[in-house]
């Protein structure tokens, strides 16, 4: 059976000249940077090439580049290295409602431990509002942390003018562009970013790794202490073929991001014109057009359950996600669902594809082909449909 | 994450539709978390002769629901009052133990129609 892979926004597969690329660096020249010997200077130098690699994705300078284990690494050195660095200064911190668990959780954690947390509203597209933050803004404000584009729903959040307030208030700035990295330009100075997390496993780079911008001059401290690695902000033996790997996955998206960009944009609006003509009583989530990420859609279908959509889709190799319950692991459906004012039946019913540079017109049409007929079966099957429909 | 059991009873449900001027009708859980469970009952004296359901929820909520129908097809009524919602998952072939607490309620749908039914006949 052919397989079909709508969940980009999961994970993507490593690009094989990346993959190659870091086998080198596994069995070849596996040197530890540390070293003084050539081995170590050789993976020193790809290391130190990676580094400069990522920064160019971003506007920074590489020294400003400490690599982590991934997303989550770095948005919880971000947060609580600026909390544990700040705390003289204040204890306040600024979040968003529909941040990743990586963010909220562990700014949660701090609250729970003598920090106080403002967690702002979005609106019905999942977009914070700037307002919002100037009014949450207080003298003893130590950081903001607002994500660039949201994974469930792809709602571009508005950075620039979040890290204008920010710059105006010297407060320290955090912006988790997991989802955005290779997708949108990003150029953290331009945009007042203090702090900014990334990963390689999104961008056809290896799992287990990522990295946080952080802008010279931000106090920040470690969060791993041991033997200096990273400038002593994160110290173990650097994933040095992983980070490599990171390196040439960031340099290969920089180059085909504006083209990639727009051919995603007519599937993403093909899939999604497509499912709300072919399918009645669907709600799209999230923002439209320009707004919305590239690769992203959701949508919420009405009478059904997501993770039976889910199973359908998997059985004919369609690979999709899902904001309900049954699949957050929890009784509760997606917060960021919930956040934008989705009541509790029409989260559990929301379906997420998100697009990768594989993807064909040829898959799309298949999927438009396959979802109704199963939309089909599951309300036939659900005892809200025929209530909706006799009404 | 689900038993080959639980996959076919998913991919083709027994049962599934409804029951004209059924005996008894019975309905768990709630949309907010998920699950809808309602099952129509056919009784003729004590015997439980036809019974269909319809679900909304996930695959666990489909599977244990057309499980539980072809349990209780032809069997009495005091036969079908004690199986129970475990019993159920184990004739599946065991569901994911988050599974259990969450969308493990066909057998409480059926207790409800039957209780309805009771219900109905006292009133006549």
């Amino acid at each position: 059976m052919k397989r079909i892979y709508l969940d980009h926004s999961a994970t993507t597969p490593v690009d094989l000249e990346v993959a190659a690329l870091m086998m080198t660096y596994y069995t070849e020249k596996y040197g530890n940077p540390s070293s003084v010997h050539s081995f170590g200077r050789e993976a020193r130098q790809a290391l130190e090439e990676a580094r400069r690699q990522v920064a160019e994705l971003i506007g920074a300078t590489p020294q400003e580049i400490t690599f982590t284990s991934g997303g989550t690494e770095a948005d919880n050195l971000a947060i609580i290295g600026t909390a544990e660095a700040m705390s003289k200064k204040g204890k306040h911190l600024i979040t968003s409602s529909v941040e990743h668990h990586a963010v909220l959780e562990t700014c949660e954690f701090l609250a729970k431990n003598g920090f106080e947390l403002t967690i702002l509203p979005v609106d019905a597209e999942g977009i914070v509002s700037v307002e919002d933050v100037r009014m949450a803004i207080r003298p003893d404000t130590i950081l903001i942390s607002v994500m660039h584009a949201n994974n469930e729903v792809g709602a571009i959040q508005p950075i620039v003018e979040i890290g204008q307030l920010a710059k105006e208030h010297s407060i320290t700035f955090h912006v988790d562009a997991v989802q955005t990295l290779g997708k949108i330009p990003i150029n953290v100075k331009d945009m007042n970013i203090d702090l900014l997390t990334v990963s390689s496993h999104k961008i056809y780079g290896p799992k287990g790794v990522g990295a946080l911008y952080v802008r010279k001059g931000v106090r920040l401290a470690p969060r791993a202490h041991g033997g200096s690695q990273e400038k002593k902000r994160r110290s173990g033996t650097e994933n040095t073929p992983g980070i490599i790997g990171f390196g040439k996955a960031c340099e290969l998206i920089g180059k085909r991001m504006d083209k990639e960009d727009a051919r995603q944009i007519i599937l993403r609006d093909k899939l999604m014109n497509g499912i709300i003509e072919r399918i009645k009583y669907v709600k799209v989530n999230g923002p439209l057009g320009e707004k919305r990420l590239a690769n992203n859609v959701n949508v919420s279908i009405r009478f059904v359950e997501g993770e039976s959509l889910l199973l359908s889709l998997d059985m004919l190799g369609i690979a999709a996600s899902s904001g309900s319950a049954c699949t957050s692991g929890s009784l509760d459906p997606s917060h960021v669902l919930l956040a934008m004012g989705l009541v509790h039946e029409i989260a559990h019913g929301s379906l997420r594809f998100s697009l990768g540079s594989q993807n064909t017109e040829e898959e799309i049409d298949y999927v438009l082909e396959q979802l109704p007929k199963i939309v089909e079966r599951l309300r036939m099957m659900s005892p809200l449909y025929d209530q909706a429909i006799h009404k | 994450m689900y038993s080959e059991k639980v996959m076919d009873h998913f991919t083709n449900p027994r049962n599934v539709g409804e029951i004209e001027n059924p005996d008894g009708v019975g309905e768990v859980g709630n949309a907010k978390c998920g699950d809808i469970m309602r099952i129509y009952l056919d009784i003729k004296g004590d015997i439980i002769e036809d019974v269909k359901f319809k679900t909304f929820g996930c695959g666990a909520a489909v599977a244990t629901s057309s499980m539980v129908t072809e349990m209780v097809k032809g069997k009495t009524i005091e036969e079908a009052l004690v199986i129970s919602n475990a019993a159920v998952a184990e004739a599946l072939g065991g569901l994911p133990p988050a599974k259990m607490h969450c969308s493990n309620l066909a057998a409480d749908a059926l207790h409800s129609a039957i209780q309805n039914y009771k219900d109905k006949q006292k009133k006549e």
